[in-house]
C-alpha cells in the first residue's frame, strides 16, 4: 500500500512491504484494513489485533480522515472497519460514502447492539456488523467480505473482459475498465477467480456482444458514463427505461445491453433508496456501484440545496442525499422537467437517519449539488406516490412536491413479487426491508414479500430507511399508508424485477430461519400490519447470536417509538448465525427502526403483533426465490 | 521476592479481579495479545483507557451540570465510555454505564447523577486494582520472569 502521507491522526502498521505476489500467495495475510474509531482504547486494540492477524492495518481516528485516506488511495485498502458512533461524522454516513465511491466492503462495529442500530447497518450497506468488544474471532474473518464482495461483484456483473485487466492487481492504478479496486485487493482470490471467469465470459461475451466484436474490458461506469446513461434514462423517461433503448441513446461504442441493464438496476435501486421510498425488492446498490452513481441529475427545477437551505428540506436529508448520492459532489446535470425525481424522501426521520451536522451543512453548502436521483421507476404508482408524498410531505416544499410526487410515483411501483412489506410486516419485514425489498408493500399489501438483494453483493442498501422514513412521517402517514398500501399491490410499473440473488447472497453469509427479533416493538398500529408482517418471510439480518433479546427486549417505551399507537412485541424468533457477530437488539428501537417505522404507519390497531407476525416457526421464505 | 511467588500472586489477584467481576475475558484477550513485539501492549492500552475515561467523566460531569442538559450528548459520552471499558474488559464500569444509559434513555436527570457517581466510583476502582495488578506484572518482567497467562479467564 502506498500511503504517501502520514498524516499524524493515523498510522499504517507497516510500510509499503506489500509486493503483489506475497500478497497473493499468503492471502488473506496482509489484507489492508482500515480502522476508523474514535475511541483510542478500542482503535489501539483493533490494530494489535488486525497486526496479530498478519493484517496490514492503518488506524485514524476521524471519519474524514478515513474518506480522505480512501479517496487519496483508491485502490489501498481491501476492508474498512468503522466505528458506528463518531463526533465529527456518523459512521453510517462514512459508510455510504465508502460504498458509493470505493465501493470497499464495510464493517461496522459499535457498543452498541440495539436491533435498530444492527439493522441500520444492514440497510446501509454494510457487510457485518461487529459488537464491541471486538474479540479476535470475529476479526480473524474480515477477509471473507472482501472476497464475497468481489465474487459476487464477478457474478452480477456481465463481463465481458479481455485477458489484461482483470489481471492487474496493480494497485497504483486508479481508473482501469475493470474494477481496479476488486481485483487488487483480495489480489490472488482474484487471480484465478479472473482467469476461470475471464475464460468463461470470453467465451460468452464474443457470442452475445451485440454492440462490438471486440473483446471489452468489465465496464467502468465512470462519472460521465453514468451521466450519459442518466441522460438517456431520463429521455427515455422511467416507465421506458428500457436497457436497450438506453443502450442505444447513450451510443457508447463497446457498451452491451447488458451493462446498461444490471447497471440500471443498479440505478434503480440506488435512486429508490435515496429517495426514501419503500424499498424495492431490488435492494439498493449501494457500495456494489460506488462510483458509478455520482452524479445524479438534479431534479428539475429542483435544486435540493436551496431546498435545504430554505429549511424545507432538512439539512441533513440534504446532505446525506447528497452525500449518498455523490459521495463527493459530482456535477449535476439538469433533467428534464418532465422526468421523475426521486422523492427525496425527507422525512423527519431523514432517509438515513443522519443527525444533524453541522459540518452536513457544509457539505451543502459546499457546492454540491442537489441532485436527485431520477427517473428511477419503482414500485409505487404515481397515484401512490402522489398519495404518499403529499402526507409525508410535511417537510417538502411544494416544488419538492411536486417533483417528489412524480418521482413518488416512479419511486413506489409496488411490484407484484416484492410485496414484501406490504403484506407482511413483520420481522420479516423488517428484513425485507433491510434487503431492500418492497418496503412499499410491507405497508400495503400482505403480498408475498419477495427479498430481493439482486444487486447487492452481500451488502445490501436497502432503501429501507429510505421507505420508513418516508412512511413514517409524522404526518398522518396512516392515510398514506393505506393509500400505499392499496397502490403498492397495483403491481409493477416499468416492470422492474425483482432480483433475489442479493438475498442469495445474504444468505450465503447468514442462516435464514426464525430469526431472533428480540423485543421488537413497533406501535403496531393495525392488524393489517401484524399481519402483514407475519407474513414477511425474510432472511434476518441479524444473528442473535447470543442475543438474549428475547428475555431481554423490555418494554418498549412507546416514547421511544414515537408512534400514536401502544407498541406491541414483535414476537421474536432466535436466527441462526447470520452472519453478524451479534445480532440482536434487544433495546428499545428508535424511531429509526424500518419495522417500528413501518408499523408506526400502518396504525389501524394492530393487537399484539406476536400472534400476527406468524413468526411461529420462522421465517418463511417462500417468496424469497432462493 | 521470587519469581514463582511473585507469579502467583499475580495469579491470585487477577483471579480475585475476575471473580469479583472488575475484569472480564476481554481483559485475558488483551494480555494474550501482547507479545514479543508489542511488550507493553497492557500497559498502553490501559494507560490509553485511563486517560480517555477521565476525560469522558470529566465532560460528563459538566455536561450534567448545565443548566439544560443535553442528554444526546451524555448520551454520546457515556456510549463511548462503555465501548471503551468494554474493550478493555472493565465489566463493572460497562454494566454501571449501561445502567447510566437507560436513565439517560429517559431523560431522568437524578437517575443520571446516580448513575454518574456510579460509573465514578467503578472506574476509580478498576483503575486502582488494574495499577496493581501491572505492577505486579511489571515486577515479574524484571524479574526475568514470564507473566502467567489468564487464558482461564477469557
Amino acid at each position: 500500500m502506498n500511503l504517501g502521507m502520514k498524516p499524524s491522526s493515523f498510522t499504517t502498521s507497516s510500510n509499503s512491504w506489500k509486493s503483489t505476489d506475497v500478497v497473493l500467495d499468503q492471502f488473506p495475510v496482509g489484507l489492508r484494513v482500515l480502522v476508523v474509531d474514535d475511541d483510542p482504547t478500542c482503535l489501539r486494540i483493533l490494530e494489535k489485533m488486525l497486526r496479530n492477524c498478519l493484517y496490514e492495518v492503518t488506524k485514524c481516528n476521524r471519519a474524514e480522515i478515513a474518506l480522505r485516506l480512501l479517496r487519496d488511495n483508491r485502490n489501498g485498502y481491501d476492508v474498512v472497519i468503522s466505528d458506528v458512533h463518531m463526533p465529527d461524522m456518523d459512521g453510517f454516513k462514512l459508510l455510504e460514502h465508502i460504498g458509493l465511491e470505493m465501493d470497499l466492503p464495510v464493517i461496522m462495529m459499535s457498543a452498541d447492539d440495539g436491533k435498530d442500530v444492527v439493522m441500520k447497518g444492514v440497510t446501509h450497506g454494510a457487510c457485518d456488523y461487529l459488537i464491541k468488544p471486538v474479540r479476535m474471532e470475529a476479526l480473524k474473518n474480515i477477509w471473507q467480505h472482501v472476497v464475497r464482495k468481489k465474487k459476487h461483484e464477478w457474478k452480477d456483473k456481465e463481463y465481458q473482459q479481455s485477458g489484461g485487466s482483470v489481471e492487474e492487481g496493480e494497485r497504483q492504478q486508479q481508473k482501469q475498465p475493470s474494477e481496479d479496486v476488486d481485483y487488487s485487493s483480495s489480489a490472488n482470490e482474484g487471480n484465478w477467480k479472473n482467469s476461470k471467469k475471464r475464460k468463461d465470459e470470453e467465451d460468452e461475451s464474443e457470442d452475445r456482444d451485440d454492440t462490438s466484436s471486440l473483446k471489452k474490458p468489465r465496464v467502468v461506469w465512470s462519472v460521465e458514463l453514468h451521466q450519459q446513461f442518466v441522460t438517456a434514462v431520463n429521455q427515455l423517461g422511467i416507465d421506458k427505461a428500457v436497457p436497450k433503448k438506453i443502450l442505444e441513446l447513450m451510443n457508447v461504442p463497446g457498451l452491451t445491453r447488458e451493462n446498461v441493464a444490471s447497471h440500471l438496476q443498479k440505478y434503480r435501486l440506488y435512486l429508490r433508496r435515496l429517495s426514501g421510498v419503500s424499498p424495492h425488492q431490488n435492494g439498493f446498490m449501494g457500495p456494489t456501484d460506488a462510483a458509478t452513481f455520482g452524479p445524479i441529475s438534479s431534479i428539475n427545477g429542483f435544486d435540493l440545496q436551496s431546498l435545504a437551505a430554505s429549511g424545507q428540506l432538512p439539512p441533513q436529508s440534504l446532505a446525506t442525499i447528497q452525500a449518498a448520492t455523490l459521495g463527493g459532489g459530482r456535477g449535476a446535470t439538469t433533467s428534464k422537467s418532465s422526468s421523475p425525481i426521486p422523492p427525496l424522501v425527507v422525512d423527519q426521520r431523514n432517509i438515513f437517519s443522519f443527525e444533524n451536522h453541522p459540518r452536513q451543512q457544509n457539505i451543502i453548502n459546499g457546492g454540491k449539488q442537489v441532485n436527485l436521483l431520477h427517473g428511477i421507476p419503482t414500485n409505487m404508482d404515481s397515484k401512490q406516490l402522489v398519495n404518499l408524498h403529499q402526507s409525508a410531505a410535511q417537510s417538502f416544499t411544494n416544488n419538492l412536491s411536486q417533483s417528489n410526487n412524480s418521482l413518488l410515483a416512479h419511486m413506489v411501483q409496488p411490484h407484484p413479487r416484492t410485496h414484501i412489506l406490504n403484506n407482511e410486516i413483520n420481522g420479516t419485514h423488517h428484513v425485507s426491508v433491510v434487503h431492500g425489498t418492497a418496503y412499499n408493500n410491507s405497508i400495503s399489501n400482505p403480498s408475498t414479500t419477495t427479498v430481493d438483494f439482486s444487486s447487492r453483493s452481500q451488502s445490501t442498501e436497502l432503501p429501507v430507511n429510505n421507505s420508513f422514513a418516508l412512511v413514517s412521517s409524522n404526518s398522518g402517514m396512516s392515510n398514506l399508508t393505506s393509500k400505499l398500501q392499496e397502490e403498492v399491490n397495483s403491481g409493477t410499473r416499468g416492470g422492474f424485477v425483482p432480483n433475489y440473488d442479493v438475498f442469495n447472497d445474504l444468505s450465503q453469509n447468514q442462516n435464514r430461519g426464525a430469526h431472533d427479533w428480540g423485543g421488537l416493538q413497533s406501535s403496531v398500529g393495525s392488524s393489517n400490519i401484524q399481519q402483514r408482517l407475519g407474513g414477511v418471510s425474510s432472511s434476518v439480518l441479524v444473528r442473535p447470536n447470543g442475543f438474549s433479546s428475547n428475555q431481554k427486549s423490555g418494554p418498549l417505551n412507546s416514547s421511544s417509538l414515537t408512534t400514536d399507537n401502544s407498541l406491541s412485541r414483535i414476537k421474536t424468533e432466535k436466527l441462526p448465525d447470520m452472519g453478524f457477530q451479534n445480532g440482536l437488539y434487544h433495546e428499545q428501537f428508535g424511531q429509526e427502526d424500518l419495522m417500528s417505522a413501518l408499523l408506526k404507519q400502518q396504525q389501524e390497531g394492530m393487537g399484539s403483533v406476536e400472534n400476527e407476525f406468524g413468526f411461529d416457526g420462522g421465517y418463511h421464505l417462500d417468496n424469497l426465490p432462493v | 521476592m521470587e519469581v514463582n511467588q511473585m507469579q502467583r500472586s499475580f495469579l491470585e489477584y487477577a483471579t480475585v479481579l475476575f471473580r469479583e467481576g472488575f475484569l472480564d475475558g476481554q481483559f485475558s484477550q488483551l494480555q494474550m495479545l501482547q507479545d514479543e513485539s508489542n511488550p507493553d501492549f497492557v500497559v498502553e492500552v490501559v494507560s490509553l483507557f485511563f486517560e480517555d475515561s477521565q476525560k469522558l467523566l470529566n465532560d460528563l460531569t459538566t455536561t450534567l451540570d448545565q443548566q439544560n442538559v443535553d442528554f444526546k450528548k451524555i448520551d454520546a459520552h457515556i456510549h463511548q465510555l462503555k465501548g471503551s471499558s468494554s474493550s478493555i474488559g472493565a465489566q463493572r464500569v460497562k454494566n454501571a454505564c449501561i445502567a447510566f444509559r437507560n436513565f439517560c434513555d429517559q431523560q431522568n436527570l437524578e437517575g443520571c447523577m446516580r448513575c454518574l457517581q456510579h460509573v465514578k466510583q467503578e472506574y476509580l476502582l478498576v483503575k486502582s486494582k488494574l495499577e496493581a495488578l501491572l505492577r505486579l506484572e511489571q515486577q515479574i518482567v524484571a524479574a526475568g520472569g514470564a507473566i502467567p497467562v489468564l487464558s482461564e479467564f477469557s
